[in-house]
């Protein structure tokens, strides 16, 4: 053991802020994407609920429900996965609470970082999380009858619909990362905005039979415009304005909620 | 890589590595720095030592970037921590008190990725993450998730993690709080490495030993003010020199006892039947102790030699020791 080799001399390398910002990001979205991997306990809880849900509205409630022309199965396909996407975007709250509990976030912040790359490290996790758990339920739900109409332009639409969707939901929860005071408390907010947001909307039933104001909720909040888009494009049911309306409301989540929680997360370092 | 023209200037009319100018810093109402000054001339350790709440923590904080200052000023390498946080952050490594890993990732990709997130190039990101993982003994260890570590080893793997980059200046937040006697001469011997290397640290510690043995200046804070700064030396010869202690047998003798003793700085305790006076610490007084004790027919039930503690140092200079909250903090709280 030499003495001098504690210090020894390194280079670091010469490029623009843009450069880093996105290098910064890429090194922590690694670093999330790994953590996909060694904790398969999240991937799993991600695609197993959607699938226990999907094995239940199809076999035990959906006989009951009333789709009219479109079978149950191919109803239910789009509610499915947006509830699925939107539960996977949450795990940025439970991801970011865990970094900013134990000691790493005081690492990253004492580092010449960007410091949005944790926050965008989490959200593009997050994506590849729902890009997986979205191939195991659409994988499930072949099994189970159903049967797509969609062409090649309405598969993209869905692609880009359901990227820009998960992007939405997970810089909300980024949001409500930086904002829950523990880990147990990320846990559970996540589930009580999400469980009934999916409820109240047209992903498991029609909203026609839902009293009035739940239904006037039902039919205008983003969640349903983003089902009857998908819903539409997937099986031929008519969208009306969702299409259009459901990628406003996710650009529209993003443009607000980026900047709001780089800011929260920049602010928290000042405290 | 070529100094830019402000650090070469910083280098030239400047010779501290750290300036601390009256830093303040509350918590709502609660005073945790109250105008602190110090500086850190470069290569050398400063060893900032307090109780728990003195400050120390909210100190390496601000000074590493993580915290604001509500006044006062710190630069490093003349670089302002607020104004120029991230120039100062290129400069500094940081081990905190809890060891600031990623649990799923192994040690060797802990250490690739806060390399490159110090802007290293990849090869010296690879070069130096197999120097450290040699020095620090983690080899065998380096494909393992960190999960898998001992706490000795997440030590170890979190100073070298902010080793990466082989910055000037390192802060280390209780180096060796909670660590086994083994890992802790470990530690010790890295930290004096460090500073043969040229490494400018700025260690906390609760441990006047640790102070003693690492640090080339102390500065004693307690409820966010300094109250002594100095060598070792010159902090224990403010307390005092070491103590004789002597316990007497019977009650009945002690005060026997307090005419035949005599000596510098005598200090009786008739409950506990305790003699207690100055010494160099030579068998020879304590010989003529003894005899004199043994000669008036007193019976001796215990002898001691007492080194000055950190907790000297607070009884002293503060008048309550390390143990008890402050009391300047505590009435803050209410």
């Amino acid at each position: 053991m030499t003495k001098s080799s504690f210090i020894t001399s390194v280079q670091t390398e010469k490029h623009s802020k843009i450069f880093w910002a996105l290098s910064d990001s890429w090194v922590l979205a690694k670093r999330s994407i790994k953590h996909i991997t060694r904790n398969l306990d999240q991937l799993f809880a991600v695609a197993l609920f959607p699938i226990m849900f999907f094995l239940l509205f199809r076999y035990v409630f959906g006989g009951a429900i009333d789709t009219g022309d479109l079978s149950y199965v191919n109803y239910l396909v789009a509610g499915i996965l947006v509830q699925m996407l939107a539960f996977g975007a949450n795990y940025t709250t439970l991801n970011l609470a865990i970094d900013l509990q134990r000691g790493i976030v005081d690492r990253f912040r004492s580092l010449p970082m960007a410091s949005s790359a944790l926050l965008v490290g989490h959200v593009g996790a997050d994506l590849v999380r729902n890009t997986m758990s979205s191939l195991i339920v659409l994988g499930v739900s072949f099994l189970v009858g159903f049967q797509p109409v969609a062409g090649p332009v309405e598969w993209m639409l869905v692609l880009c619909l359901a990227i820009l969707f998960s992007l939405a939901i997970s810089w909300l929860s980024a949001i409500m990362g930086l904002l829950v005071k523990s880990i147990e408390a990320a846990q559970w907010t996540g589930f009580i905005v999400i469980f009934p947001l999916t409820f109240v909307s047209s992903a498991f039933v029609p909203t026609d039979t839902m009293p009035e104001a739940l239904r006037f909720f039902a039919e205008n909040q983003p969640l349903t415009h983003v089902i009857e888009a998908i819903r539409g494009w997937l099986v031929g049911a008519p969208i009306g304005d969702s299409g259009w309306l459901a990628f406003a409301w996710c650009v529209g989540i993003i443009i607000v909620a980026m900047p709001v929680a780089t800011w929260l997360f920049r602010r928290q370092a000042l405290r | 890589m070529e100094p830019t023209l402000e650090a070469q200037k910083s280098i030239s009319t400047d010779n501290n590595a750290i300036v601390v100018k009256g830093l303040r810093k509350s918590f709502k109402k609660l005073t945790v720095l109250n105008g602190i000054d110090f500086s850190v001339k470069r290569g050398t350790v400063l060893a900032l030592l307090g109780p728990n709440g003195a400050g120390k923590t909210t100190t390496i904080r601000i000074l590493s970037t993580l915290l604001l200052p509500d006044g006062g000023q710190a630069l490093i390498h003349g670089f302002d921590v607020v104004r120029e946080a991230n120039k100062v952050r290129s400069l500094i490594g940081l081990t905190g008190q809890y060891a600031a890993l990623d649990e799923y990732l192994t040690g060797e990709e802990n250490l690739h990725m806060i390399g490159r997130l110090y802007r290293l190039n990849h090869q010296d990101i690879k070069r130096r993450t197999q120097e450290l993982l040699e020095l620090f003994d983690l080899m065998e260890a380096s494909a393992r998730t960190v999960k898998t570590y001992s706490g000795g080893m997440r030590r170890r793997l979190d100073l070298a993690v902010s080793l990466i980059a082989a910055p000037p200046i390192i802060f280390l937040d209780e180096p060796t709080t909670g660590l086994d006697p083994r890992s802790r001469l470990i530690m010790w011997d890295i930290i004096e490495q460090l500073v043969t290397a040229g490494t400018t640290i700025l260690l906390t510690t609760q441990d006047m030993d640790e102070a003693d043995r690492l640090a080339d200046k102390i500065v004693v804070i307690d409820g966010g003010r300094i109250i002594a700064e100095g060598t070792a030396d010159e902090l224990k010869q403010r307390v005092g020199s070491e103590r004789l202690e002597i316990t007497i047998a019977e009650a009945s003798s002690f005060e026997t006892a307090k005419r035949v003793v005599y000596g510098e700085g005598l200090h009786l305790d008739s409950k506990t039947r305790t003699l207690s006076l100055a010494t160099k610490g030579g068998v020879h007084q304590l010989k003529q102790v003894l005899s004199r004790l043994d000669e008036a027919g007193i019976g001796v039930e215990n002898v001691s030699f007492h080194r000055p503690t950190l907790d000297d140092v607070f009884l002293t200079l503060t008048g309550h020791t390390t143990e008890q909250p402050n009391i300047v903090i505590e009435k803050q709280e209410a």
